[in-house]
């Protein structure tokens, strides 16, 4: 063990702190302070992390565990609490804390308007999710991930609540919470699974004892384990609480549904890259899931106004784009995506915090339009977000994508086709989002039109630092094609995939077929992004009633609603049929039964207690002659 | 004389002792009722006493096997003698508070 990592616990440490000094002290520390300590711990552990990274880096570097204390230690069963310090958490690291910071930052303006103690609040939740997303990625086995995964998952349901007066948030809270629930049984069961399968649940030991385990019982630990990254990276079936939490302040929606917390699904799949491997069906039903989520939440962003619910949907099928990268056995594909994706969904997001909070709350891109004008820092980082993830050269979302759709095309040629629909689908609605917010006439009231202006500094530094990342991004992963050797992040990853059959990227396809492919899917990209232009930058923009299919998208498929019928209803009717009869009747019944034959007896009983000697005398001469009679009859 | 004649009256006495309990009214003679079913059980053991001493004297004369009994029934006279002082201390005491030695007046426990 040496340096910076020896320390290492501290990462995780300060933003804890950060969380009980905010926490407890909310009703009287003033905003500035509260500011400074929630923001100021994330600066430090994003130092040092930069510091651990410069470790990680270096050359002859191995995995490194750090250990804290015995979480669980009985005969037969000893899981202790430990951080595993390697190249994949060391990336999650920087990732965190350093779009942490930003989004930190950004938020002692956005929540400005709050009162001391509700902005305190708002620090504490934020510093309390950073500090179990840390101990999720830094986790040297299942169960330290699972006490980070909850966590976040809490963090999560607090700031989607945060606004607890609208009865609406909570509910969209309090599904988020749900949703989670069923996706953390499956992870749960794996543990257990794994648990008793091996003994060990640190992950080197599982991933030394995998190779030697059948393919059945490999296959329904990462099928478990795949259940709960569904329910944490909002994967088909349990996606629908992502957009719902996009009623949690901006800020929050940029941090946990974007950058950080819903990619905890992508890292536990690709720390447990060595089982996946092991479970060819498995990896299959990951790309499946992955690509399908893709493009139907793809399909739903087309027909969305809320400018958050785009986002929400365009994060769903990013993450599925990832999910199908893992499922394609290309792992450095998939957390390259996290990265770039948390640059620019980040910026976009916070981008779209800029114009709500310039359009006081208003979040129906319908009644924007022609803002570029009135926000330029603004504009032009969001120009640079979509580009981003619409996948144009050299913005850091073409590179990871194509990536991701290269390996896909290996793999698969449908993968490949639904992928690129996707990328069409995504570059079109983001377009026509960022088209109607920024270009055309102004559809809002004239008093809106009057208060319009550019966000506060402490609000446009992130989306600048996260516009530069979201250009540069991308250029730690730069395909052989265009210069042999460059893809440092897959030189820097290797040593967490050697364990598995990795595929390394671009190996089956010639240099020239693959740039063809390329270049006809960025002419594609292009097409779609004019194709939007032209809909939807001109003036005199109203909405139109959509019908038929334009409806359905709408409408999201309508999946809450046959959620509703087929699960929510017969739910609640199962509760209140086990309320009215099974609780009400039988249990209830059984209990006042007991009491009541007790009273009842007692009642009887009493008039034995008569007060008169001769009762007592008579009933003792009579039960002992009853006792002799039984001893000379029956001889008892 | 027979064992039987002794056993007949004993439990003559204690019969006579049982009904008066159950079914006289005045303390005191519901007092002496008990001491009735005391000497009934007294005469019992005195009398099994001499019995199973005569039977063990009949095969060694030197034998006092059973005599103790005799004895006992000492110690149960000078104990019911206490007993007597105590109830009737008790009696005593009643006759000061409710004026009667009627025992159906004594049926505070039933409230």
């Amino acid at each position: 063990m040496s340096g910076m990592i020896k320390v290492g616990y501290l990462i995780p440490l300060l933003p804890l702190i950060g969380f009980l000094i905010n926490g407890l002290g909310r009703n009287f520390l003033s905003k500035r302070l509260v500011g400074i300590i929630g923001s100021g711990v994330l600066v430090l552990s994003f130092v040092l992390s930069l510091f651990i990274f410069n470790e990680v880096t270096a050359s002859g570097f191995t995995s490194q565990v750090v250990y804290l204390f015995d979480f669980i230690k009985t005969a037969g069963l000893d899981i202790p609490f430990a951080f595993q310090f390697d190249q994949l958490s060391a990336l999650f690291l920087l990732v965190i804390t350093g779009i942490g910071s930003l989004i930190h930052i950004y938020s002692t303006a956005y929540m400005h308007e709050e009162s001391e103690a509700h902005y305190a609040r708002y620090f504490a939740y934020l510093n309390l999710f950073v500090f179990f997303m840390l101990i999720l990625v830094l986790g040297s086995s299942y169960v330290t991930m699972f006490i980070g995964w909850e966590g976040v998952g809490l963090s999560s349901y607090l700031l989607i609540g945060f606004w607890f007066t609208n009865n609406n948030y909570n509910n969209a809270a309090k599904k988020a919470f749900v949703m989670n629930r069923i996706g953390d049984l499956g992870f749960l069961l794996a543990i257990f699974w794994m648990l008793s399968q091996f003994g060990v649940i640190t992950y080197t030991g599982v991933f030394e004892k995998a190779t030697t385990a059948s393919v059945s019982v490999i296959t329904g630990i990462t099928l478990l384990l795949f259940v709960g990254a569904m329910g944490k990276s909002a994967q088909i079936p349990l996606y629908t609480w992502l957009p719902d939490a996009m009623a949690g302040p901006t800020p929050v929606s940029a941090l946990i549904h974007a950058a950080t917390m819903v990619t905890a699904g992508i890292y536990m799949i690709a720390r447990s890259n060595v089982l996946y491997s092991l479970a060819p069906i498995s990896q299959n039903l990951v790309a499946i899931i992955g690509v399908s989520t893709a493009l139907l939440a793809a399909t739903i962003a087309l027909k969305q106004n809320d400018i958050k619910k785009v986002l929400a949907y365009s994060t769903v099928s990013q993450l599925g784009l990832m999910f199908l990268a893992l499922g394609v056995g290309a792992y450095t594909a998939g957390v390259f995506h996290v990265m770039t994706h948390a640059f620019f969904k980040a910026l976009l997001f916070l981008g779209a915090g800029s114009v709500i909070h310039a359009m006081h709350h208003e979040q129906d891109i319908y009644k924007m339009g022609g803002l570029r004008k009135k926000l330029p820092i603004t504009h032009f980082t969001f120009l640079i977000g979509c580009l981003a993830i619409a996948g144009i050269p050299p913005f850091a979302g073409f590179f990871s994508k194509d990536e991701i759709l290269t390996a896909a095309l290996e793999k698969n040629i449908i993968y490949y086709v639904l992928g690129v629909i996707t990328s069409l689908m995504t570059a079109f609605y983001m377009f026509r989002m960022y088209f109607l917010t920024f270009h055309g006439n102004f559809r809002g009231t004239d008093d809106q039109q009057h208060h319009l202006h550019e966000s506060p500094a402490a609000m446009t530094f992130p989306l600048v630092v996260l516009a530069l990342l979201s250009i540069v991004g991308g250029w730690v992963g730069i395909p052989a094609v265009f210069m042999e050797n460059a893809h440092r992040l897959s030189n820097y990853l290797s040593p967490v995939f050697a364990a598995s059959h990795h595929k390394t990227a671009h190996q089956s396809i010639s240099h020239s077929m693959e740039l063809a492919i390329m270049a006809g899917v960025v002419a594609l990209i292009a097409i779609s992004i004019f194709a939007a232009k032209t809909m939807f930058a001109k003036e005199g923009l109203s909405e139109e009633k959509s019908s038929g299919f334009g409806k359905l998208l709408e409408n999201k498929w309508y999946v809450d609603e046959i959620y509703d019928t087929i699960i929510v209803q017969p739910i609640n009717h199962l509760s209140s049929f086990s309320s009215r009869i099974i609780d009400n009747k039988i249990i209830d019944g059984t209990v006042n039964g007991v009491g009541k034959i007790l009273q009842f007896s007692a009642r009887q009983f009493r008039l034995l207690q008569s007060g008169q000697v001769g009762s007592y005398v008579l009933i003792m001469v009579v039960s002992i002659i009853l006792f002799f009679i039984f001893q000379l009859f029956w001889n008892i | 004389m027979p064992i039987h004649y002794y056993i007949f009256l004993s439990l003559c006495l204690f019969s006579i002792g049982i009904v008066g309990v159950l079914t006289r009214r005045n303390a005191i003679v519901i007092f002496m009722c008990i001491e009735l079913m005391l000497n009934a059980v007294n005469l019992l053991l005195v009398a099994f006493s001499r019995m199973h001493q005569a039977a063990a004297y009949a095969i060694d004369h030197t034998s006092m096997a059973g005599a103790e009994a005799q004895l006992f029934v000492f110690f149960i006279m000078v104990v019911a003698a206490a007993e007597v002082t105590v109830g009737l201390a008790i009696i005593v005491m009643l006759y000061r508070n409710i004026h009667s030695v009627d025992i159906n007046f004594l049926n505070r426990l039933k409230h």
